[in-house]
């Protein structure tokens, strides 16, 4: 018999799981040529993502 | 899940980010998984930190904090001034702000969890935590679409302490401001109490070096509550539940551009889902359950859930958006936080008994 608190972290795996399968499909594929630098540091470019303290 | 196939696993999903999406990206999946497996192995909790501050009058988890928020400060003050490139956690200074840290403070007692303990606990397998992370996404996504409206009740411009003052000064300044904390932990806490546990020390080390090393990477401080809230928005925006073009904050260039891009691309998405494997693999060889929950006891913490999130958004941050990452990068909103936020937590334990958590 599985323990219910197994059961509740396959299915809330399975949900994380199949947002993401299904974002993935249907979010605009990656411009791969236009990758961010490895290192943000040292390299010139600001960060452009988004983050909790931001209010716009 | 045993740790073997686990470990593949999640090797497989770096791989996969390095091959589709960005080294980048699969880098900071990495990081997030280090940050799931200190904050799960050293059950590095803020909420429980502070509990045990107001309750037994025990100082070891809040002095971890301080440990940690100070060598976090020193770490990052110093890549802030070394690097222009690199962007600090700054939030304005706000009714917003104050409304938001309170309530944050006060609900993350009763769900048991900030934003970085509903994350790992969720990894754990903790029920009412699995079940509280769909709520906090919702209520964040909700803050985030009525911070606009927030902000309108009065706001100044986030202040930057290595803007203002430079670098050195602002790591004096910060360490100056955590040794006044670590002194008002002393005062209240009295004579004869043991200060220092190895677990929560291991883990700020671990932690304040993921933290640097996010800066580092992504640019920009470690964030937990943004990702939440483009997820919900996500799938709101697909089930045309909402118009982001015609919202303040969705309708920003980089919000709207990031509602397009898969949520792979998104720097916080990626080390949430990393904490969640982090936490998963300590998981595989540590025990989990909780004792059970009245329907009561479940009813109350997921709406605390929803208000931690729709908080979170308003204050600019949760425990690591505003507090770790807003102090340690010298924004004066995360001095604004701790003390609103702590005021929280002296009704919110109160609440937590009563309702016998």
């Amino acid at each position: 018999m599985i323990p219910s608190s197994l059961k509740y972290q396959a299915i809330f795996w399975l949900c994380l799981t199949s947002f993401l399968v299904w974002d993935t499909s249907v979010s605009p594929p990656v411009d791969l040529r236009n990758e961010p630098p490895l290192i943000a540091a040292g390299s010139g470019k600001p960060s452009s993502g988004g983050h909790c303290a931001i209010s716009k | 899940m045993k740790r073997l196939p686990l470990s593949l696993l999640l090797l497989l999903f770096f791989l996969f980010l390095a091959w589709t999406v960005s080294i980048r990206q699969a880098v900071l999946f990495a990081v997030g998984i280090g940050m799931g497996a200190a904050l799960a192995g050293a059950r590095f909790g803020f909420t429980t930190g502070w509990r045990q501050l107001i309750e037994q009058r025990d100082p070891r988890g809040v002095m971890g904090q301080l440990v940690l928020l100070a060598l976090a400060s020193v770490f990052s003050l110093t890549l802030l001034g070394q690097y222009p490139e690199l962007t600090a956690a700054l939030g304005p200074p706000s009714i917003s702000l104050l409304v938001g840290a309170f309530v944050f403070g006060l609900t993350m007692q009763i769900a048991d969890g900030c934003g970085s303990g509903t994350l790992y606990k969720a990894g754990l397998g903790i029920p009412l935590n699995m079940g509280i992370l769909p709520l906090f996404a919702i209520g964040s996504f909700l803050g985030s679409v009525q911070v606009g409206d927030w902000l309108k009740l009065g706001q100044i411009a986030p202040i930057g302490l290595v803007t203002e003052f430079g670098s050195s000064q602002a790591i004096l300044i910060t360490l100056f401001g955590l040794a006044i904390m670590a002194l008002a932990a002393r005062l209240w806490v009295g004579r004869g109490k043991t200060w220092w546990d190895r677990k929560w020390l291991i883990g700020a080390l671990a932690l304040s070096i993921l933290a640097a090393l996010n800066l580092i990477i992504a640019g920009q401080p470690w964030g937990v509550v943004y990702g939440f809230g483009l997820w919900a928005a996500k799938i709101a925006n697909a089930a045309g539940l909402f118009d982001p073009a015609a919202n303040a904050f969705w309708s920003q260039a980089g919000n709207a551009q990031r509602l397009n891009e898969m949520v792979l691309m998104d720097i916080t998405s990626i080390t949430n889902i990393g904490i969640l494997g982090g936490a998963l693999w300590i998981s595989a060889r540590a025990s989990s359950d909780g004792k059970p929950l009245t329907s009561t006891q479940w009813m109350v913490g997921l709406v605390a859930g929803f208000l931690m999130g729709y908080s979170s958004r308003l204050a600019f941050g949760c425990n690591i958006g505003a507090m770790l990452s807003g102090i340690s990068t010298g924004s004066v909103h995360g001095w604004i936080w701790v003390p609103l936020a702590f005021a929280g937590t002296l009704i919110g334990v109160r609440i937590r008994r009563h309702y016998q958590f």
